[in-house]
């Protein structure tokens, strides 16, 4: 088990540049998640890791092994695509079997390792079919098993289950990181669903326009944002960004008055505060910024509403389920809990320390 | 039951049989029509095989003795037949196979990779469906007196691989391209070279398109006149339609052991079509809806 770095990546398809120089180290048996909008570069930097696509920039190393010019299938690591990419006219036993044999592995390795890997994914019954005669769930299982069997260092998933619905989803996941678990091996893996990398990741990398905004857990990102990018991609809904003015330690926000932080960061003039639903209290007039009900959601066990303040800046707030509705169009005051605040310089969308 | 529906039960009987079954009706009397005058000669060539002459100019219509099958007896005793029906399916198959490889080798590289010139490469392919091949016969007799090649099969399967070459190339090029390249990538994933994938992953998923093609060309080549006419000479190495000519004699004509010959040329393809339509339907369908 070696760890892969990358150093100053770089990709671009003509003229336009898809990776701005990407630093990063994986360390051996992490899972690491790349997530971002479409378009951020995440299934291209995937893509540059396992050799389908040159870089022209930088290095890609796997322990002491630089990658520059190793073929995909020589560099330790197997692909799981994201339209499962099965070959569609050999069975399940030949998908996997195919690899296998171009690694001139013996006939009865071959065998057991399918067997090895059609065991643990409950693939046996189905060993002799065709992908077409399977369910989407046993393609996704199919085209794991093809990966497994190669017993790579390293995983690459390319958003493996955004073509399952939706029950599915949510159970494959529970499976990918089971198996993760059991089998140990370093595991990349691109999605653009936030509650796929918050619940699967070992570290989450978010990417925008070709570089990576931050690194970390799932509890650092939530907590600690670095930019203003990263603190609206992680949450739902989203974290509200408020542009405020300081004076005299109260923050104002235009047609909605003034608050006192006491925990804000010193001699901030203008700053963009952060501000998670859940980190709002409903307070008395006056106490808080001024804004009006748009807009009212109940889920039981949740209960949202969306309130528009004086800037027009539109932010959600978790209320009690249980206290009585606030009426669309009435006037509310809001005012953040301590500690539930984040603060970013309002140029630069970077994180200021409290 | 209410007035209304009355009326409307009433209404629908008087529209009579016409007009429920009218439209229908009328294509299906266009289509039937339409078989009869397109089968109407195939049954007559048929017919006219188990004919003497005298019958056929007596009773051209008649249904003839399907036992007496001495005009196909003549045919391949007394003739050269067999010979010419060997040379066809050499040619015939020989250029078909070679069309199959090189195409699906130009269209995978023209559909996959991006290089300097393809766009040029699949136009200049292209160019050879709309410009007929007959306009250079006289460069190419030049060419095949030079190459010592004339009066011999590789004259003939040359020009039909080229001829074969242009809709094989755009038919495979085109799906191709409807094919999901992370197939490809999956087995590069897996180790195989460019020349495995071309030939263990995409070949078998291009065999609709492949059909497609080999019977869009099969029809032309099996029944050309024109090229072995120019360039065959040696009666050994004629093709059936070239060869059937030599029954039309100047004086008397056996039309008879003609028609059995015809009969016998146009089976193989008629079977063949029979055996590949449904692939052939598939094909069609698969490469329009993903």
């Amino acid at each position: 088990m070696s760890r892969l770095t990358l150093r100053q990546v770089r990709k671009s398809f003509k003229q336009t540049e898809v990776l701005r120089g990407i630093d990063l180290e994986i360390a051996p048996g992490e899972l690491i998640v790349f997530v971002g909008p479409s378009g951020c570069g995440k299934s291209t930097l995937l893509r540059c890791i396992a050799g389908l696509e040159e870089i022209t920039g930088g290095d890609i190393a796997l322990g002491d092994r630089s990658l520059a010019g190793v073929a995909p299938s020589r560099r330790g690591m197997a692909m799981v695509f994201q339209s499962y990419a099965l070959y569609p006219h050999m069975d399940v036993r030949g998908n996997m079997a195919f690899g296998l044999k171009l690694m001139g592995l013996s006939s009865d390795e071959v065998e057991a390792r399918i067997a090895e890997a059609a065991r643990m994914l409950q693939l046996t019954p189905l060993l002799d079919r065709k992908p077409r005669e399977l369910s989407g769930g046993q393609r996704q299982r199919v085209a794991i098993g093809r990966a497994l069997v190669r017993q790579p260092e390293v995983f690459l998933l390319d958003e493996p289950l955004s073509n399952l619905d939706a029950a599915l989803r949510s159970e494959v996941r529970l499976e990918i990181a089971k198996l993760h678990e059991t089998i140990g091996g370093t595991t990349i893996y691109v999605t653009h669903d936030q509650v796929e990398a918050m619940t699967l990741a070992t570290r989450i990398v978010v990417m925008r326009d070709g570089r990576i905004e931050q690194v970390g857990t799932p509890r650092e990102l939530f907590e600690t944002p670095a930019n203003t990018f990263v603190g609206t991609f992680i949450g739902s809904p989203r974290m509200a960004l408020l542009k405020a003015r300081a004076e005299g330690g109260r923050f104002g926000i235009e047609g909605s008055g003034d608050v006192a932080l006491p925990d804000a960061p010193g001699g901030a003039r203008a700053l963009t505060l952060g501000v998670r639903p859940d980190a709002f209290e409903v307070v008395p007039e006056g106490q808080g910024w001024g804004a009006d009900v748009v807009y009212t959601e109940y889920l039981g066990t949740d209960a949202f509403l969306y309130a528009r303040l004086g800037d027009g800046t539109l932010l959600s707030v978790r209320t009690d389920p249980a206290a009585p509705e606030h009426a669309t169009g009435s006037r509310i005051a809001l005012r953040p809990r301590a500690g539930g605040l984040h603060y970013f310089d309002q140029d630069t969308g970077h994180r200021l320390a409290a | 039951m209410s007035v209304a529906a009355d009326e409307r039960h009433g209404d629908r009987g008087g529209r009579g049989i016409l007009s429920t079954y009218g439209r229908d009706g009328l294509i299906q009397i266009v289509l039937i029509a339409n078989s009869v005058i397109m089968l109407f000669p195939v049954v007559i060539m048929v017919f006219s095989g188990f004919k003497t002459n005298m019958e056929i100019f007596q009773a051209p219509f008649r249904i003839p003795d399907f036992t007496d099958i001495g005009n196909f007896v003549t045919m391949a005793t007394q003739t050269n037949f067999l010979r010419y029906l060997l040379n066809s399916l050499l040619v015939t198959g020989t250029a078909l196979l070679a069309t199959g490889i090189l195409g699906i080798m130009a269209a995978y590289a023209l559909a996959r990779y991006t290089f300097a010139g393809a766009s040029f490469i699949l136009l200049f392919f292209m160019s050879g469906l709309m410009l007929p091949l007959k306009l250079a016969v006289i460069p190419l007799f030049i060419l095949f007196r030079d190459l010592g090649i004339l009066d011999s099969y590789w004259a003939l399967i040359a020009i039909y691989t080229a001829m074969g070459l242009p809709s094989t190339v755009f038919i495979l090029t085109g799906f191709i391209r409807t094919l999901p390249s992370e197939l490809e990538d999956a087995a590069r994933m897996d180790g195989a070279s460019e020349a495995r994938i071309l030939w263990q992953i995409m070949l078998p998923l291009c065999r609709p398109a492949l059909v497609i093609a080999g019977i869009y060309n099969l029809v032309p080549i099996w029944n050309d006149f024109f090229f072995p006419l120019v360039f065959i000479q040696t009666d050994a190495l004629k093709t059936l339609p070239q060869g059937l000519t030599t029954f039309i004699g100047e004086y008397s004509t056996d039309y008879g052991a003609m028609f059995a010959g015809l009969t016998l040329a146009a089976a193989p393809i008629t079977l063949l079509y029979i055996a590949l339509s449904r692939q052939f339907i598939n094909g069609m369908t698969s490469g329009a809806v993903k």
